[in-house]
């Protein structure tokens, strides 16, 4: 059954359904809802979980850190400045291999200060051994949540995620949603089997420093089961999509790609925009696809370039800026697509909360065609 | 997370701390206080890595160690998801000076105003040890660290030991104390109350380090026995706020005290500085008002 629902209670009515037993969350633009709807939840008993009102995201993601390594399953949520405040532990609950799960409602890092919308803060945490999913809408948002628990839980895998939707464009957006059943979450999301925990009967020392003769190899293990998340992923995604009918057996997902000569690359809200624009594009006769990057860590860089085989351009819409280089997802698809003979355009797009349009678009699709690339797409130049 | 083997004693002997180290008598007494039904919840420091370099651990109780800054928020983690799953083990954080008065106060702070059921042990060698000796904010006024040295217009570190204490008494903390390795039954029964009072409990325990220090490292108790007899430390108890207990002593000039160490030595060599000797004794004078530690006449040791 269809709900018509904002996404941040969307996000909490899933995370609801995943059972956590602990939360810890730190209120920031625009992640708010989703933390006070699951503190009300809480408050009504409507969810058995210990919900630490922290005070900073620091201690909100060391709080799920300690949480989960003593045997609970964990959630937290944030975006932006919080999530730049969390760097250290990202770095340290990926190596010690803790499932995490949070939502990051995507927003710009300052200076200068903005609450708006682009995907700068969870990019940027690219290298930090945390699993990335992007989600097009809140339909997406809600199922890779549930996806998400599954593949981090994974005793093969035992890595923390990001679930990424963008801020305001999808967390303060009403659109008509599935939720499932408790009892259908549960069939799919069994009870949280932690691998091992901090537990007095059987003592363990976890986060132990490693001299230069071990710490190469732990990188390396955490990067190897980064790779196997891949599978994890495409395993949880047909799971899901057997049990609710909605497939993410993808960790890319492609739009009117097959007889394409330019192809779009977007993660996130703007696919939803880029499929009408090229549905227009496509009536007036122009040849041009859509793929989706989904996951983006572990990075499909294979999938991307077997989805990608045939267009002859690819224009990468980036909601971030490597400053210094590039947008980060061009640079990465340009490195997988090395040797193809693809020609490969970066643009700079919708950062801080700028609105794209159907036409922006098309627009970038028609500087594509020109070769015109490795840009900012719409710089006001007027303001400089 | 490698496998603890266990002996006689919960903290394991054959871990990597410098002979004659304060710290490692700190956590065997810790230890020997909790039993087993404990979780360990460790910041980075002198501590963590001398007895956890992988793969080996001197840790026979469950024991994690996240960062510097974060261990009361871990320990947070811990006790909220203990309490979920209906589990009884008590939840003790250990951090050094550093790590305790410096960098984790938010943490802390944050732990202690929700009121957890945890126990922090903060052992206080007077500066960043592992680093190798630099200035924190338990520094005593007048000693010379790697970043506060002494020097032609400098003697030593200018701040007195901030209070942290105080500072978690006001929390509402039901239960403080400030304890040292050269009182080691005390420093073990003050572990035991807290952590079997429910709530937030914080105990800061005097550990000198003979590398950081400079002096003997056969002189370790000495030293931490003479900080106690000239006032420069006291050990007492706070309960919900109020001091309620002190170790009284015959107190002995702090000089004594201060001759040992190479910390303080310039205030000796070349040249005697008089004045910063003479505020450095105002500062056990100061204790000893405060805290009524001073014996008189034909009154016993406690």
């Amino acid at each position: 059954m269809l709900e018509f629902m904002e996404g941040s209670h969307a996000v909490a009515e899933i995370v609801k359904r995943c059972r956590p037993q602990v939360i810890s969350a730190y209120p920031i633009t625009p992640q708010t809802h989703i933390v006070e709807d699951l503190a009300q939840m809480v408050a009504n008993c409507e969810i058995d979980a210990e919900y630490i009102t922290v005070e900073s995201e620091f201690s909100a993601l060391s709080a799920c850190l300690g949480a989960s390594a003593a045997g609970s399953r964990v959630y937290s949520a944030t975006t932006s400045q919080g999530l730049a405040l969390m760097f250290e532990v990202c770095f340290n609950a990926a190596g010690m291999r803790q499932p995490i799960v949070m939502t990051i409602a995507n927003r710009s890092l300052g200076a200068p200060l903005s609450i708006w919308n682009d995907q700068q803060d969870s990019i940027s945490l690219r290298d930090s051994g945390w699993l990335q999913f992007y989600a097009q809408d809140n339909q997406e948002t809600v199922d890779l949540h549930m996806i998400a628990y599954k593949v981090c839980e994974d005793h093969d895998i035992l890595l923390p995620a990001f679930v990424c939707f963008d801020g305001f464009i999808l967390s303060h957006t009403y659109e008509p949603v599935s939720l499932p059943m408790q009892e259908e979450a549960d069939a799919y999301l069994p009870a949280f089997n932690p691998y091992q925990r901090l537990d007095a009967a059987a003592p363990l020392s976890f986060g132990m420093y490693a001299t230069p003769e071990y710490y190469t190899e732990f990188r390396y293990e955490i990067n190897q089961a980064q790779y196997r998340a891949k599978e994890a992923f495409v395993r949880a995604g047909r799971e899901f999509g057997e049990q609710f009918g909605r497939d993410y057996s993808g960790l890319v997902e492609g739009y009117r790609l097959d007889d394409a000569d330019i192809a779009l690359v977007a993660m996130g809200s703007i696919c939803g925009t880029a499929k009408d624009a090229i549905d227009e594009m496509r009536a007036a006769g122009r040849k041009v696809g859509l793929l989706n990057i989904r996951v983006f860590r572990p990075f499909p860089g294979p999938e991307i370039a077997d989805a990608l085989k045939g267009v002859s351009k690819v224009a990468v819409l980036d909601k971030n800026i490597s400053l210094g280089s590039g947008g980060a997802v061009g640079t990465e698809v340009k490195a997988a697509l090395q040797g193809s003979g693809i020609s490969v355009y970066d643009y700079i797009i919708a950062l801080g909360g700028r609105d794209v349009r159907k036409r922006d678009i098309a627009a970038v699709v028609d500087l594509a065609e020109k070769g015109e690339g490795d840009m900012f797409y719409g710089l006001r130049t007027e303001v400089l | 997370m490698a496998e603890v083997e266990k002996g006689c004693e919960l903290f394991s002997a054959g871990h990597r701390a410098c002979g004659g180290c304060g710290p490692a008598l700190a956590a065997r007494l810790l230890l020997k206080a909790t039993g087993e039904n404990v979780i360990i919840s460790a910041a980075t420091g002198c501590m963590e890595v001398f007895s956890t370099p992988y793969p080996e651990t001197a840790w026979g109780v469950p024991w994690i160690h996240s960062l510097f800054e974060n261990c009361a928020a871990v320990a947070s983690g811990i006790e909220a998801s203990l309490k979920r799953q209906g589990r009884k083990e008590k939840v003790v954080c250990i951090g050094g000076d550093g790590a305790t008065l410096d960098i984790g106060v938010l943490c802390i702070s944050g732990a202690f105003e929700r009121g957890h059921d945890i126990t922090y042990i903060c052992y206080d060698n007077e500066a960043y040890m592992n680093t190798g000796i630099q200035r924190s904010g338990a520094t005593p006024y007048g000693a010379s660290t790697t970043t506060s040295p002494a020097g032609k217009c400098s003697r030593g570190n200018p701040l007195p030991k901030k209070d942290m204490p105080r500072i978690l008494a006001a929390h509402g903390a039901p239960y403080v104390a400030t304890a040292s390795i050269a009182y080691p039954n005390d420093f073990v029964q003050k572990v035991e109350r807290a952590i079997n009072t429910p709530g937030p409990c914080y105990i800061q325990v005097h550990a000198p380090c003979c590398t950081g220090w400079g002096f003997e490292s056969g002189e370790t108790l000495n030293m931490a026995k003479l900080a106690i007899e000239t006032g420069l430390w006291v050990n007492y108890e706070m309960v919900d706020g109020e001091v309620v207990k002190a170790k009284k002593v015959r107190r002995r000039p702090v000089e004594e005290y201060l001759q040992k160490q190479k910390r303080f030595r310039h205030l000796f060599k070349p040249a005697r500085q008089d004045d910063v000797i003479a505020q450095i004794q105002a500062i056990a004078d100061a204790n000893a008002e405060r805290f009524g530690i001073d014996i008189k006449k034909k009154e016993s040791s406690e």
